[in-house]
């Protein structure tokens, strides 16, 4: 069997604080309350605030998340003071030149920009490596204000806004067809682009992207007409924009566990030597955008859920030095395994660890559910990676590896604050991967186990949870290729 | 302590902490009826 690695990662976020309005709970609540959309665009950020906010600078690789142990929160009070929109794991992405490559990757040209607009942005396009003379093509001119007016008023299209500029519009896919309005176009077009813009700066030039053969993706969107909503395969649109012209794809879907359930699919396909690299993709989620803004206005706080995060990941073969996810040691949660904290822990970190003879400590680092707590303790959603350590480490007591007294000392060990966006599968373990891509590599960690949960209940098809872990270990030869 | 026994109760767990089926069974077991209980995931 061929082992399979952990070649790459990129983790990227586009800040779009002008989309926040088109998040689910905004709608819902500036359709009830019409006032609270000046609130809410007080209350947004500048994409250098973005860039600062430390959480984010962790998300992108600039710096790593037990910095932010060190960080007196909230942490947008204290921003980076070396922030960059550039990191060693991924980039911060501009709404503007979000927004085009958005209209750069749409086939139909149903996001339509201004041609000003546009213009704002050729400058800071033609600086990227990201952006194509292709996409510059493709977005063309733009369209002007009256015809944009006109698509609205007359056609029903999404106006887009900067501030309260009209800067756009977004049309219906079809005249009738609910599952292609003009919403659900825009998060599926959004998703799309996201993941384009992780898989584009993950394989680096266009060359490179021709290695991939199959790409998977993990996101939490529909892509589909009436007849098929859900129809899938976001992916192989995102391989034909992203230069991967020798790879097919496909979606799986498993909620916010589905990243956890693609890697480890994809590396049984490299392992079985059907694919030689296999990439993973996940685009943002609009729907999320603004989630939880009502407890940032109460608090006094900027809106922090107004980036869309994206990932991707290569895997490939054992090349003697990248770090191996290790097949023989995944944890599942079975139909029969229960859906409390305890079964699901119990599932899929014991269980794993005692079939690779491991202990809980042995695991160097462990990466779960990473929601930045300064978004979700305003609203009053506590602090889910903290509840999850919590969780890891009483298992831990149950089996004497540790006293009740070492708890708190065994989650700033093994565990990490919160660093992600609540951006649904984003959030669940992966944000970690390239920190322990370094770790186990140039680093002193030898395993480090991702373990992340799906709320299948919320589909309304079953109470059951889901969930699903793998361990990455060092590779054994790359002690020895430093040597060299 | 609150009395159960005789009440209907409504029971929302939560995907991190304990699932809305779990507190449904407890309540059950100290004589109250479930009128709906269900899960929600708040991230």
């Amino acid at each position: 069997m061929v082992q399979p690695c952990l070649k790459s990662i990129k983790l990227c976020l586009s800040h779009v604080p002008n989309l926040v309005r088109y998040g689910s709970k905004p709608e819902r609540e500036i359709a009830a309350h019409p006032e609270l959309l000046e609130e809410m665009l007080r209350a947004s950020r500048s994409f250098e605030d973005a860039c600062a906010y430390p959480p984010n600078q962790v998300f992108i690789g600039n710096s790593v998340p037990e910095d932010l142990a060190g960080i007196e929160r909230p942490w947008h009070s204290n921003p980076s003071v070396d922030a960059h929109s550039m990191g060693s794991d991924g980039e911060i992405v501009d709404e503007g030149p979000f927004l085009c490559l958005t209209a750069a990757t749409d086939p139909f040209n149903l996001l339509r920009l201004d041609p000003q607009y546009i213009e704002r942005q050729r400058e800071s396009l033609s600086t990227t490596e990201w952006f194509t003379e292709r996409d510059f093509h493709a977005l063309g001119e733009g369209t002007p204000q009256s015809e944009l007016k006109e698509l609205i008023e007359s056609r029903g299209a999404l106006p887009l806004f900067d501030k309260n500029e009209l800067i756009g519009c977004v049309e219906n896919g079809h005249s009738e067809d609910l599952s292609l309005n003009a919403q659900i176009v825009l998060e599926n077009l959004t998703a799309k682009s996201s993941a384009v813009l992780a898989l584009r700066l993950l394989n680096g030039t266009e060359e490179s992207g021709a290695d991939i053969e199959y790409v998977m993706g993990c996101g939490e969107e529909a892509i589909g007409d009436r007849y098929q909503r859900g129809g899938g395969n976001l992916a192989k649109a995102v391989a034909e924009n992203s230069w991967c012209l020798n790879a097919t794809g496909s979606d799986i879907k498993a909620f916010c566990c589905a990243p956890n359930h693609a890697i480890v699919i994809g590396a049984a396909l490299v392992a079985s030597g059907l694919f030689k690299n296999v990439a993973v993709i996940g685009g943002g989620s609009l729907a999320k955008l603004g989630m939880k803004f009502q407890g940032h206005l109460r608090n006094g706080m900027p809106i922090l859920e107004d980036v869309l995060a994206s990932v991707a990941v290569l895997i490939g073969e054992d090349d003697g030095f990248s770090p191996i996810i290790d097949l023989e040691s995944v944890g599942r949660h079975t139909v029969s395994a229960g859906s409390s904290p305890q079964a699901i822990a119990e599932a899929l970190i014991l269980e794993p660890l005692i079939r690779k003879g491991l202990g809980i400590l042995d695991v160097d680092r462990y990466a779960t559910e990473l929601h930045d707590p300064d978004v979700t303790e305003p609203q009053g959603s506590g602090n889910t990676p903290l509840n999850n350590y919590r969780v890891l480490a009483s298992l831990a007591v149950q089996r004497k590896e540790i006293t009740r007294e070492e708890m708190p000392d065994f989650v700033d060990r093994f565990g990490m604050p919160g660093f992600s966006p609540t951006q649904g599968h984003i959030a669940s373990a992966v944000p970690f991967l390239g920190h322990a891509l370094r770790s186990l590599t140039i680093g002193d960690a030898n395993h480090v186990m991702f373990y992340a949960k799906g709320s299948l209940f919320l589909g309304r098809m079953t109470e059951m949870s889901d969930g699903l872990s793998f361990i990455v270990d060092r590779n054994t030869n790359s002690l020895n290729r430093l040597k060299d | 302590m609150t009395e159960l026994n005789g009440k209907c109760i409504i029971a929302i767990g939560e995907r991190d902490g304990i699932p809305g089926p779990a507190i449904a069974e407890i309540v059950r077991s100290a004589g109250a009826r479930e009128v709906v209980s269900f899960t929600q995931c708040f991230v």
